[in-house]
Protein backbone atom coordinates (compact mmCIF):
# COMPACT_ATOMS: atom_id res chain seq x y z
CA UNK A 1 0.00 0.00 0.00
CA UNK A 2 1.38 3.62 -0.28
CA UNK A 3 0.67 6.68 2.20
CA UNK A 4 0.11 10.16 1.00
CA UNK A 5 1.51 12.76 4.13
CA UNK A 6 0.79 16.01 3.31
CA UNK A 7 2.20 17.86 6.38
CA UNK A 8 0.79 21.70 6.86
CA UNK A 9 2.02 24.54 9.44
CA UNK A 10 -1.20 24.88 11.36
CA UNK A 11 -4.21 27.59 11.01
CA UNK A 12 -3.31 30.87 12.49
CA UNK A 13 0.75 29.48 12.42
CA UNK A 14 1.66 32.15 9.66
CA UNK A 15 3.03 30.18 6.89
CA UNK A 16 6.13 32.98 5.54
CA UNK A 17 6.55 30.37 2.43
CA UNK A 18 3.02 30.13 1.17
CA UNK A 19 2.71 34.24 2.05
CA UNK A 20 5.60 34.87 -0.37
CA UNK A 21 3.70 32.29 -3.28
CA UNK A 22 0.65 34.59 -2.47
CA UNK A 23 2.46 38.06 -3.36
CA UNK A 24 4.47 36.12 -6.03
CA UNK A 25 0.67 35.46 -7.70
CA UNK A 26 -0.52 38.62 -6.59
CA UNK A 27 2.12 40.49 -8.65
CA UNK A 28 1.78 38.49 -11.45
CA UNK A 29 -1.63 39.10 -12.08
CA UNK A 30 -3.43 35.93 -10.91
CA UNK A 31 -6.56 37.63 -8.97
CA UNK A 32 -8.69 35.85 -6.69
CA UNK A 33 -6.07 34.08 -4.93
CA UNK A 34 -7.37 34.00 -1.07
CA UNK A 35 -4.36 32.45 0.75
CA UNK A 36 -1.41 30.04 -0.26
CA UNK A 37 0.27 27.73 2.24
CA UNK A 38 2.97 24.90 1.24
CA UNK A 39 3.66 22.04 2.98
CA UNK A 40 5.57 18.85 2.13
CA UNK A 41 4.41 15.42 0.69
CA UNK A 42 5.90 12.33 1.77
CA UNK A 43 4.99 9.36 0.31
CA UNK A 44 5.50 5.98 2.05
CA UNK A 45 5.60 2.69 0.78
CA UNK A 46 4.14 -0.40 2.79
CA UNK A 47 4.53 -3.94 2.95
CA UNK A 48 0.99 -4.39 4.38
CA UNK A 49 -2.54 -5.11 2.55
CA UNK A 50 -4.69 -4.22 5.70
CA UNK A 51 -5.34 -1.04 5.35
CA UNK A 52 -6.34 -0.34 9.61
CA UNK A 53 -2.93 -1.01 10.13
CA UNK A 54 -1.29 1.01 7.25
CA UNK A 55 -2.93 3.70 8.94
CA UNK A 56 -2.00 3.29 12.42
CA UNK A 57 1.37 3.15 11.42
CA UNK A 58 1.59 6.27 9.45
CA UNK A 59 0.08 7.99 12.17
CA UNK A 60 2.36 6.80 14.53
CA UNK A 61 5.35 7.91 11.84
CA UNK A 62 3.85 11.17 11.76
CA UNK A 63 3.30 11.64 15.62
CA UNK A 64 7.26 10.68 15.65
CA UNK A 65 8.81 11.92 13.26
CA UNK A 66 6.81 13.70 9.93
CA UNK A 67 5.22 16.54 11.60
CA UNK A 68 6.28 18.76 14.42
CA UNK A 69 2.71 18.87 16.09
CA UNK A 70 3.71 22.09 17.93
CA UNK A 71 3.34 23.79 14.50
CA UNK A 72 2.32 21.74 12.08
CA UNK A 73 -1.33 19.14 11.14
CA UNK A 74 -0.96 16.26 8.58
CA UNK A 75 -3.39 14.17 6.45
CA UNK A 76 -3.07 10.72 5.95
CA UNK A 77 -4.99 9.04 2.57
CA UNK A 78 -3.76 5.52 2.11
CA UNK A 79 -4.24 3.55 -1.46
CA UNK B 1 38.01 35.68 37.98
CA UNK B 2 37.86 31.85 37.44
CA UNK B 3 34.88 30.47 39.96
CA UNK B 4 35.03 26.42 38.83
CA UNK B 5 36.66 24.36 35.90
CA UNK B 6 33.76 22.93 34.24
CA UNK B 7 33.97 19.50 32.55
CA UNK B 8 31.74 20.11 29.65
CA UNK B 9 30.57 17.86 26.87
CA UNK B 10 30.05 18.82 23.20
CA UNK B 11 27.99 16.86 20.93
CA UNK B 12 28.78 16.11 17.93
CA UNK B 13 26.19 15.21 14.77
CA UNK B 14 27.02 14.68 10.86
CA UNK B 15 26.72 18.09 10.13
CA UNK B 16 27.46 19.72 12.97
CA UNK B 17 29.80 22.57 12.49
CA UNK B 18 30.49 24.88 15.49
CA UNK B 19 31.33 22.11 18.04
CA UNK B 20 35.43 23.21 17.97
CA UNK B 21 33.77 26.86 18.23
CA UNK B 22 32.51 26.03 21.30
CA UNK B 23 35.17 23.81 22.73
CA UNK B 24 37.34 26.87 21.70
CA UNK B 25 34.80 29.41 24.24
CA UNK B 26 34.44 27.12 27.07
CA UNK B 27 38.19 26.27 26.82
CA UNK B 28 39.60 29.98 26.89
CA UNK B 29 37.37 30.48 29.81
CA UNK B 30 39.63 27.93 31.03
CA UNK B 31 37.23 24.79 31.46
CA UNK B 32 37.70 21.66 29.50
CA UNK B 33 35.93 19.56 27.27
CA UNK B 34 35.28 16.46 25.22
CA UNK B 35 33.57 15.92 21.89
CA UNK B 36 30.85 13.20 22.36
CA UNK B 37 29.85 11.78 18.68
CA UNK B 38 26.17 10.79 17.59
CA UNK B 39 26.52 6.99 18.50
CA UNK B 40 27.85 7.32 22.12
CA UNK B 41 25.43 5.88 24.08
CA UNK B 42 26.76 7.34 27.63
CA UNK B 43 27.78 10.69 28.29
CA UNK B 44 31.64 11.13 29.90
CA UNK B 45 31.77 11.02 33.60
CA UNK B 46 31.71 13.88 36.16
CA UNK B 47 30.31 16.45 33.79
CA UNK B 48 29.31 19.70 34.46
CA UNK B 49 27.17 20.83 31.30
CA UNK B 50 26.33 19.47 28.14
CA UNK B 51 26.39 21.42 25.07
CA UNK B 52 24.72 20.65 21.54
CA UNK B 53 26.33 23.17 19.74
CA UNK B 54 25.38 24.75 16.29
CA UNK B 55 25.05 23.90 12.50
CA UNK B 56 22.95 21.83 10.18
CA UNK B 57 22.77 18.11 11.58
CA UNK B 58 21.83 15.60 9.12
CA UNK B 59 21.85 18.02 6.27
CA UNK B 60 18.25 19.56 8.33
CA UNK B 61 16.32 17.33 6.37
CA UNK B 62 12.85 17.42 6.94
CA UNK B 63 13.08 19.90 10.16
CA UNK B 64 15.85 21.08 11.74
CA UNK B 65 16.95 18.79 14.47
CA UNK B 66 14.10 16.56 14.21
CA UNK B 67 16.19 13.67 12.81
CA UNK B 68 19.39 14.19 15.86
CA UNK B 69 17.32 14.70 18.19
CA UNK B 70 16.57 10.73 17.29
CA UNK B 71 20.37 9.92 17.65
CA UNK B 72 21.47 7.15 19.91
CA UNK B 73 23.29 10.32 22.52
CA UNK B 74 20.18 12.11 22.59
CA UNK B 75 18.31 9.62 25.26
CA UNK B 76 21.74 9.80 26.99
CA UNK B 77 21.03 13.78 26.90
CA UNK B 78 17.73 13.38 27.89
CA UNK B 79 18.33 11.28 31.00
CA UNK B 80 21.28 13.51 31.96
CA UNK B 81 18.54 16.99 31.57
CA UNK B 82 15.63 14.39 33.56
CA UNK B 83 18.13 14.18 36.52
CA UNK B 84 18.63 17.95 36.85
CA UNK B 85 21.83 18.02 34.64
CA UNK B 86 22.87 21.66 33.01
CA UNK B 87 22.54 21.42 29.19
CA UNK B 88 22.86 24.42 26.78
CA UNK B 89 21.80 24.36 23.25
CA UNK B 90 23.02 26.82 20.61
CA UNK B 91 21.13 27.63 17.42
CA UNK B 92 20.56 23.99 15.52
CA UNK B 93 21.48 22.59 18.96
CA UNK B 94 18.55 24.93 20.38
CA UNK B 95 16.26 23.57 17.60
CA UNK B 96 17.21 19.98 18.53
CA UNK B 97 16.14 20.75 21.93
CA UNK B 98 12.98 21.60 21.34
CA UNK B 99 12.33 18.91 18.70
CA UNK B 100 13.14 16.75 21.50
CA UNK B 101 10.65 18.26 23.62
CA UNK B 102 13.50 19.28 26.50
CA UNK B 103 12.43 22.96 25.70
CA UNK B 104 8.66 23.98 25.21
CA UNK B 105 7.83 25.46 21.74
CA UNK B 106 9.57 25.15 17.73
CA UNK B 107 11.54 27.12 15.37
CA UNK B 108 9.97 28.01 12.06
CA UNK B 109 11.65 29.59 8.91
CA UNK B 110 12.49 33.12 9.20
CA UNK B 111 9.31 35.55 8.29
CA UNK B 112 11.73 36.89 5.22
CA UNK B 113 12.78 33.25 4.27
CA UNK B 114 16.48 34.50 4.77
CA UNK B 115 19.43 32.96 6.15
CA UNK B 116 20.19 35.98 8.39
CA UNK B 117 24.06 36.05 9.62
CA UNK B 118 24.69 39.15 11.60
CA UNK B 119 25.61 40.78 15.01
CA UNK B 120 22.35 41.73 16.63
CA UNK B 121 21.12 42.91 20.25
CA UNK B 122 20.11 40.94 23.03
CA UNK B 123 18.11 42.29 25.99
CA UNK B 124 18.34 40.15 29.12
CA UNK B 125 14.59 38.96 30.52
CA UNK B 126 15.64 36.73 33.26
CA UNK B 127 18.85 36.39 34.90
CA UNK B 128 17.50 34.37 37.94
CA UNK B 129 18.74 31.24 35.99
CA UNK B 130 22.21 28.46 36.13
CA UNK B 131 22.94 30.49 32.69
CA UNK B 132 22.68 34.50 32.34
CA UNK B 133 23.39 34.75 35.98
CA UNK B 134 26.19 36.83 35.38
CA UNK B 135 24.56 39.38 33.18
CA UNK B 136 21.92 42.02 34.56
CA UNK B 137 17.84 41.88 33.58
CA UNK B 138 17.38 44.79 30.83
CA UNK B 139 21.34 44.09 30.06
CA UNK B 140 22.13 44.63 26.34
CA UNK B 141 24.52 42.17 24.69
CA UNK B 142 25.70 42.42 21.15
CA UNK B 143 25.80 39.01 19.90
CA UNK B 144 26.25 37.22 16.52
CA UNK B 145 22.63 35.64 14.78
CA UNK B 146 23.12 32.87 11.90
CA UNK B 147 20.25 31.09 10.96
CA UNK B 148 17.46 30.46 8.29
CA UNK B 149 15.24 28.69 11.21
CA UNK B 150 15.00 31.09 14.44
CA UNK B 151 11.45 32.13 14.37
CA UNK B 152 10.36 30.95 17.37
CA UNK B 153 6.63 29.68 17.86
CA UNK B 154 4.52 28.79 20.80
CA UNK B 155 1.17 28.65 21.80
CA UNK B 156 -0.93 31.70 23.77
CA UNK B 157 -0.92 29.13 26.66
CA UNK B 158 2.26 28.49 26.33
CA UNK B 159 3.71 31.81 26.17
CA UNK B 160 2.13 32.55 29.30
CA UNK B 161 3.45 29.87 31.53
CA UNK B 162 6.83 30.87 29.78
CA UNK B 163 6.12 34.48 30.81
CA UNK B 164 5.17 33.30 34.55
CA UNK B 165 8.44 30.82 34.93
CA UNK B 166 10.62 33.18 33.89
CA UNK B 167 11.48 31.25 31.01
CA UNK B 168 12.23 34.10 28.91
CA UNK B 169 16.00 34.28 28.90
CA UNK B 170 16.75 36.59 25.51
CA UNK B 171 14.29 38.89 23.03
CA UNK B 172 15.97 40.35 19.95
CA UNK B 173 16.06 44.17 20.79
CA UNK B 174 17.61 47.47 20.01
CA UNK B 175 20.45 48.87 21.67
CA UNK B 176 18.46 50.47 24.12
CA UNK B 177 16.69 46.77 25.25
CA UNK B 178 13.08 47.99 23.26
CA UNK B 179 12.59 44.31 21.22
CA UNK B 180 12.96 44.54 17.41
CA UNK B 181 11.78 42.01 14.44
CA UNK B 182 14.49 40.11 13.51
CA UNK B 183 13.26 36.57 12.04
CA UNK B 184 9.11 37.00 13.62
CA UNK B 185 9.89 34.97 16.97
CA UNK B 186 6.87 35.23 19.12
CA UNK B 187 7.76 38.30 20.89
CA UNK B 188 10.97 38.72 19.69
CA UNK B 189 12.25 35.45 22.21
CA UNK B 190 15.93 34.70 20.72
CA UNK B 191 15.93 32.07 24.04
CA UNK B 192 14.40 29.97 26.50
CA UNK B 193 14.54 27.75 29.35
CA UNK B 194 12.54 24.84 30.64
CA UNK B 195 10.78 24.77 33.96
CA UNK B 196 13.36 23.65 35.80
CA UNK B 197 15.65 26.19 34.74
CA UNK B 198 18.25 23.18 33.99
CA UNK B 199 17.81 23.40 30.12
CA UNK B 200 18.59 26.39 28.09
CA UNK B 201 18.47 27.11 24.47
CA UNK B 202 18.66 30.19 22.05
CA UNK B 203 19.68 30.88 18.41
CA UNK B 204 22.79 33.41 19.29
CA UNK B 205 25.59 32.03 19.36
CA UNK B 206 27.50 33.43 22.71
CA UNK B 207 30.71 31.26 21.64
CA UNK B 208 31.74 33.53 18.68
CA UNK B 209 31.56 36.74 20.92
CA UNK B 210 34.28 36.06 23.14
CA UNK B 211 37.09 38.85 21.41
CA UNK B 212 36.52 42.58 21.09
CA UNK B 213 38.60 42.76 18.01
CA UNK B 214 35.99 40.56 16.54
CA UNK B 215 33.29 42.50 17.18
CA UNK B 216 32.12 41.59 20.32
CA UNK B 217 33.02 40.21 24.03
CA UNK B 218 29.70 39.65 25.35
CA UNK B 219 29.56 35.81 25.13
CA UNK B 220 32.22 35.58 27.86
CA UNK B 221 29.43 36.87 30.51
CA UNK B 222 27.12 34.59 28.81
CA UNK B 223 29.30 31.64 28.92
CA UNK B 224 30.50 32.46 32.37
CA UNK B 225 27.00 31.78 34.04
CA UNK B 226 27.92 27.95 34.33
CA UNK B 227 30.69 28.73 36.46
CA UNK B 228 28.73 29.74 39.51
Amino acid sequence: MTATVNVFLKEGVLDPQGKAAHHALDSLGFAGVDDVRIGKQIIIKLDTTDRAVAEAEVKEMCETLLANTVIEDYTIEIN
Amino acid sequence: MQEKILKIAVIRFPGTNCEFDTQYAFEKLGHTTELVWHENDTLPEGIDLVVVPGGFSYGDYLRSGSIARFSVVMKAVKAYANNGGKVLGICNGFQILTEAGLLPGALKRNNNLHFISKHQNLCVINNDNAFLNQCDKGEVLNIPIAHADGNYYIDDAGFEKLEKNGQILLRYSDEKGNPVVVNGSVTSIAGVCNEDKNVFGLMPHPERALEAILGSEDGIRMLKGFEA
